[in-house]
């Protein structure tokens, strides 16, 4: 199959995710959406790896992976804290640090 | 043999630099008079150095007694060769030893007369770091040690007048003269730079050799390079117009004004010249202009000396005037005679100013002649003292002083032409030296005595109730800051008296040196430094300088005798005089109006420009362009990028794929 038919998967996602953190209020689905930016940025690596033939790409892709993983982590514990000390879990609320 | 002499020149310096640290750090732990006593060894052991540096010359060849020798090399760079390098030639090892000879007595009198000072300690490193300094300027071998040494005795010179720091007339006399120093310093470094733009080199002897080849004769240049060496040598020694510090320099203590103020220092400018003689005599101009200040102000000094009242300025205005003589001489060529002069007035003005203290210790701290008379009987020696110093300074024979002077005037009446007129103001100098200088004797010790002076017969030295200020009669204390509660004649005190008596034998025979027809020693031993001149080869005929000498002897004894007849034979004559001529004598008495001329032209003019500046530039320049205008700036910017700041995620994240975005289509489309 035609390596652009992935490209053209993974750039879709990845704007996907892009709208959603920028329209989203809500921090979980930021979150979320972040997650499918980062994985259609996985998906591009792994199609160039799939189209070069090595494996460096695919390497790139599992460091992504855990990445995001730890990023989920801290992102999930802000939420929780944010849950914790009955703060709006909305982030247009959340503007303290404003200039 | 030649490093010996210059291993020997070296140690001249370290002695009393190791006695300024030695003292300047251990005097909290030098019991008693020792740091005194620690002082005077340190220059007494450099004395010694500097006579072994004289007999290694001695056995040398004339024409081989010109040395260097140099420490380390300080900085090699741009052709600017600035090595810790010192020049021993007969000139500065004569110097080394007028200086560091009299230093050492000076030094002894101190002890004593400091004793009871809360300063002694800090009083003794001073006086150490004066004579390294000196001692360091007289021996530096290029011109950056020169300047050096110049500016350092300028600084001991500071600490030294404002010593009593509490005193308000003594520290303002010490910045004065700090200030008229500093012009002169600049007025140094800048003859200098100008020097070494031409001949590439700060190394004297380089120097002079290359004078000649560079400059033409009398050239524009080298006269203005030699103007601003001498105003360096004018700022230093005291001469019109930049003489006006030296009489408020008497705010010192009083050996302070005998070695800084009378025998060493203010003659640091009749060294530079005499060292500088190949540039001088290479510009003529600049020389006349030299021997021509130096002229007004034996004159301008002498006659103000005949009003003064304070004993120490009287000494201070007659320094000023014998060193007149000495620049005048160095800068018509008579480099020999205005060497010897500087060096018979070193002992007999030295001796003077130890009198004089010791009479002001008499007096309980008093400096007016209006308040002293009749110390005759009550003070035998240090009249006996102030006598032998008074004499060989208006220059009887056969006191050193009229050896030394009219070997000048011999020599000025020898180039003839207008170098007459000079000698002739110089005879006219030397009747007026003979009126102010007896003045001061008999007003001191001639007339009725005075109730200290009656106190002081029956035993008992006089002390004031309370310490005042002899220049304005505040009330002083004895603590640390103003003069300690010790009074001292030399009467009672050995160390005073060895000194004295020392620098008395010095003043009545120091003149057999130089006796004309006889011998020549001080010419002959000074004739390698300046083999190379032209005018010290003037011989002057030994029939004329009698004849010279028979003249100044009746010219002293004139001078006396009128003396004697206005303040003893008739004494209300000077009263009378005062009167009559009262103009004249106003004029006299506010020193010719220089200190208000400087004011008046210098001072004010600087001081409206500072309020100037305060009112105007400050608020509108500074307050309003630098200040206000950069916080305005910074707080516009600022507020700019707070603006930016909305603390809303998402605007974040939309400018940074916005703008990741445009860095990526930008690559994308220039690849393409």
């Amino acid at each position: 199959m035609d390596i652009a038919w992935y490209l053209v998967v993974s750039a879709l996602i990845f704007c996907i995710g892009a709208g959603g953190v920028l329209t989203r209020r809500n921090p979980l689905t930021i979150l979320l959406c972040l997650e499918l930016m980062l994985n259609g940025a996985n998906l591009a690596l792994v199609s160039f790896a799939r189209m070069w033939g090595g494996e460096s790409g695919q390497i790139f892709a599992l460091i992504v992976l855990v990445v995001a993983a730890c990023e989920v982590t801290v992102g999930l514990g802000l939420i929780v804290a944010i849950y914790r000390r009955r703060l709006p879990v909305d982030v247009d609320e959340l503007s303290e640090l404003h200039g | 043999m030649s490093a010996h002499i210059t291993t020997f020149a070296w140690l001249v310096l370290l002695f009393p630099l190791v006695g300024t640290i030695a003292i300047g750090l251990g005097y909290r732990w030098l019991p008693g008079r020792s740091a005194g006593w620690i002082g005077t060894a340190a220059i007494f052991l450099s004395f010694v150095v500097a006579v072994l540096t004289l007999i290694g010359m001695l056995d040398r060849e004339a024409s081989h007694r010109v040395l260097t020798s140099s420490l380390w090399s300080y900085d090699f760079s741009v052709g600017v060769d600035a090595k810790v390098q010192i020049l021993v030639d007969p000139l500065s090892v004569f110097m080394i030893l007028v200086v560091s000879g009299v230093s050492a007595l000076i030094h002894l009198y101190s002890v004593t007369y400091m004793w009871k000072d809360r300063g002694f300690g800090r009083y003794f490193s001073y006086l150490n770091y004066f004579v390294f300094s000196m001692l360091l300027l007289v021996l530096a071998g290029n011109f950056i040690l020169l300047i050096v040494g110049w500016a350092f005795v300028g600084a001991a010179s500071y600490l030294l007048i404002s010593f009593w720091y509490r005193r308000t007339t003594a520290t303002r006399a010490g910045l004065k003269a700090f200030v008229i120093n500093v012009v002169g310093d600049v007025g140094l470094v800048l003859g200098t730079f100008f020097l070494f733009k031409h001949t590439g080199t700060v190394d004297f002897l380089k120097t002079f050799h290359e004078v000649r080849h560079v400059f033409a004769y009398d050239s524009p240049d080298l006269v203005a390079a030699c103007l601003l060496l001498l105003l360096g040598a004018f700022a230093k020694s005291a001469q019109v117009p930049l003489h006006t510090w030296l009489p408020d320099a008497m705010e010192g203590p009083t050996p302070v004004s005998a070695l800084i103020h009378a025998a060493t220092m203010v003659t640091a400018g009749v060294y530079l010249i005499a060292r500088m003689h190949p540039l001088f005599e290479h510009a003529v101009t600049a020389a006349d202009v030299g021997a021509i200040g130096g002229c007004l102000t034996l004159l301008i000094a002498a006659t103000v000396a005949l009003v003064q009242t304070d004993i120490k300025r009287v000494i201070a205005y007659s320094t000023m005037s014998q060193i007149g003589y000495m620049i005048m001489a160095v800068c018509v060529g008579a480099y020999a005679a205005g060497l010897f002069h500087l060096m018979t007035h070193a002992f007999f003005k030295a001796l003077l100013f130890m009198a004089a203290g010791s009479i002001i210790g008499a007096m309980a701290g008093v400096q007016s002649l209006d308040r002293m008379g009749g110390f005759r009987r009550a003070l035998p020696f240090t009249f006996a003292a102030f006598v032998v110093g008074g004499l060989a300074l208006s220059g009887m024979p056969p006191f050193s002083g009229w050896l030394s002077k009219d070997d000048i005037l011999a020599f000025l009446d020898a180039r003839h032409g207008d170098f007459e007129v000079l000698g002739i103001a110089g005879y006219v100098g030397a009747f007026l030296t003979g009126i102010y200088t007896f003045r001061m004797i008999f007003r001191a010790f001639w007339g009725a005595p005075v109730p200290e002076a009656r106190e002081l017969e029956q035993g008992h030295l006089h002390h004031a109730e309370v310490p005042r200020n002899p220049m304005t009669g505040e009330e002083e204390d004895n603590e640390i800051g103003f003069p300690g509660p010790g009074h001292y004649i030399a009467e009672r005190e050995w160390p005073m008296k060895v000194a004295m008596t020392m620098l008395a034998v010095l003043a009545v025979f120091a003149g057999v040196l130089q006796i004309p027809g006889v011998d020549n020693a001080v010419t002959r031993f000074l004739a390698p430094t300046f083999a190379d001149s032209r005018l010290a080869h003037i011989d002057v005929h030994t029939g004329s300088a009698w004849i010279g000498l028979i003249v100044g002897a009746l010219i002293a004894i004139a001078g006396i005798a009128v003396a004697y007849r206005v303040w003893v034979a008739r004494p209300g004559t000077s009263t009378s005089l005062r009167e009559r001529f009262a103009a004249v004598y106003g004029f006299l008495a506010h020193k010719w109006y220089f200190d208000e001329l400087i004011d008046l032209v210098v001072v004010r003019p600087v001081l409206w420009f500072g309020r100037i500046a305060d009112t105007v530039l400050e608020p509108a320049v500074i307050g309003g362009v630098v200040t206000s205008g950069t916080v305005g700036v910074v707080r516009a910017g600022s507020a700019a990028v707070r603006r930016l700041q909305t603390g809303f995620l998402r605007y974040y994240a939309a400018a940074m794929i916005v703008c990741l975005s445009g860095v990526a289509l930008y690559f994308l489309i220039s690849s393409s």
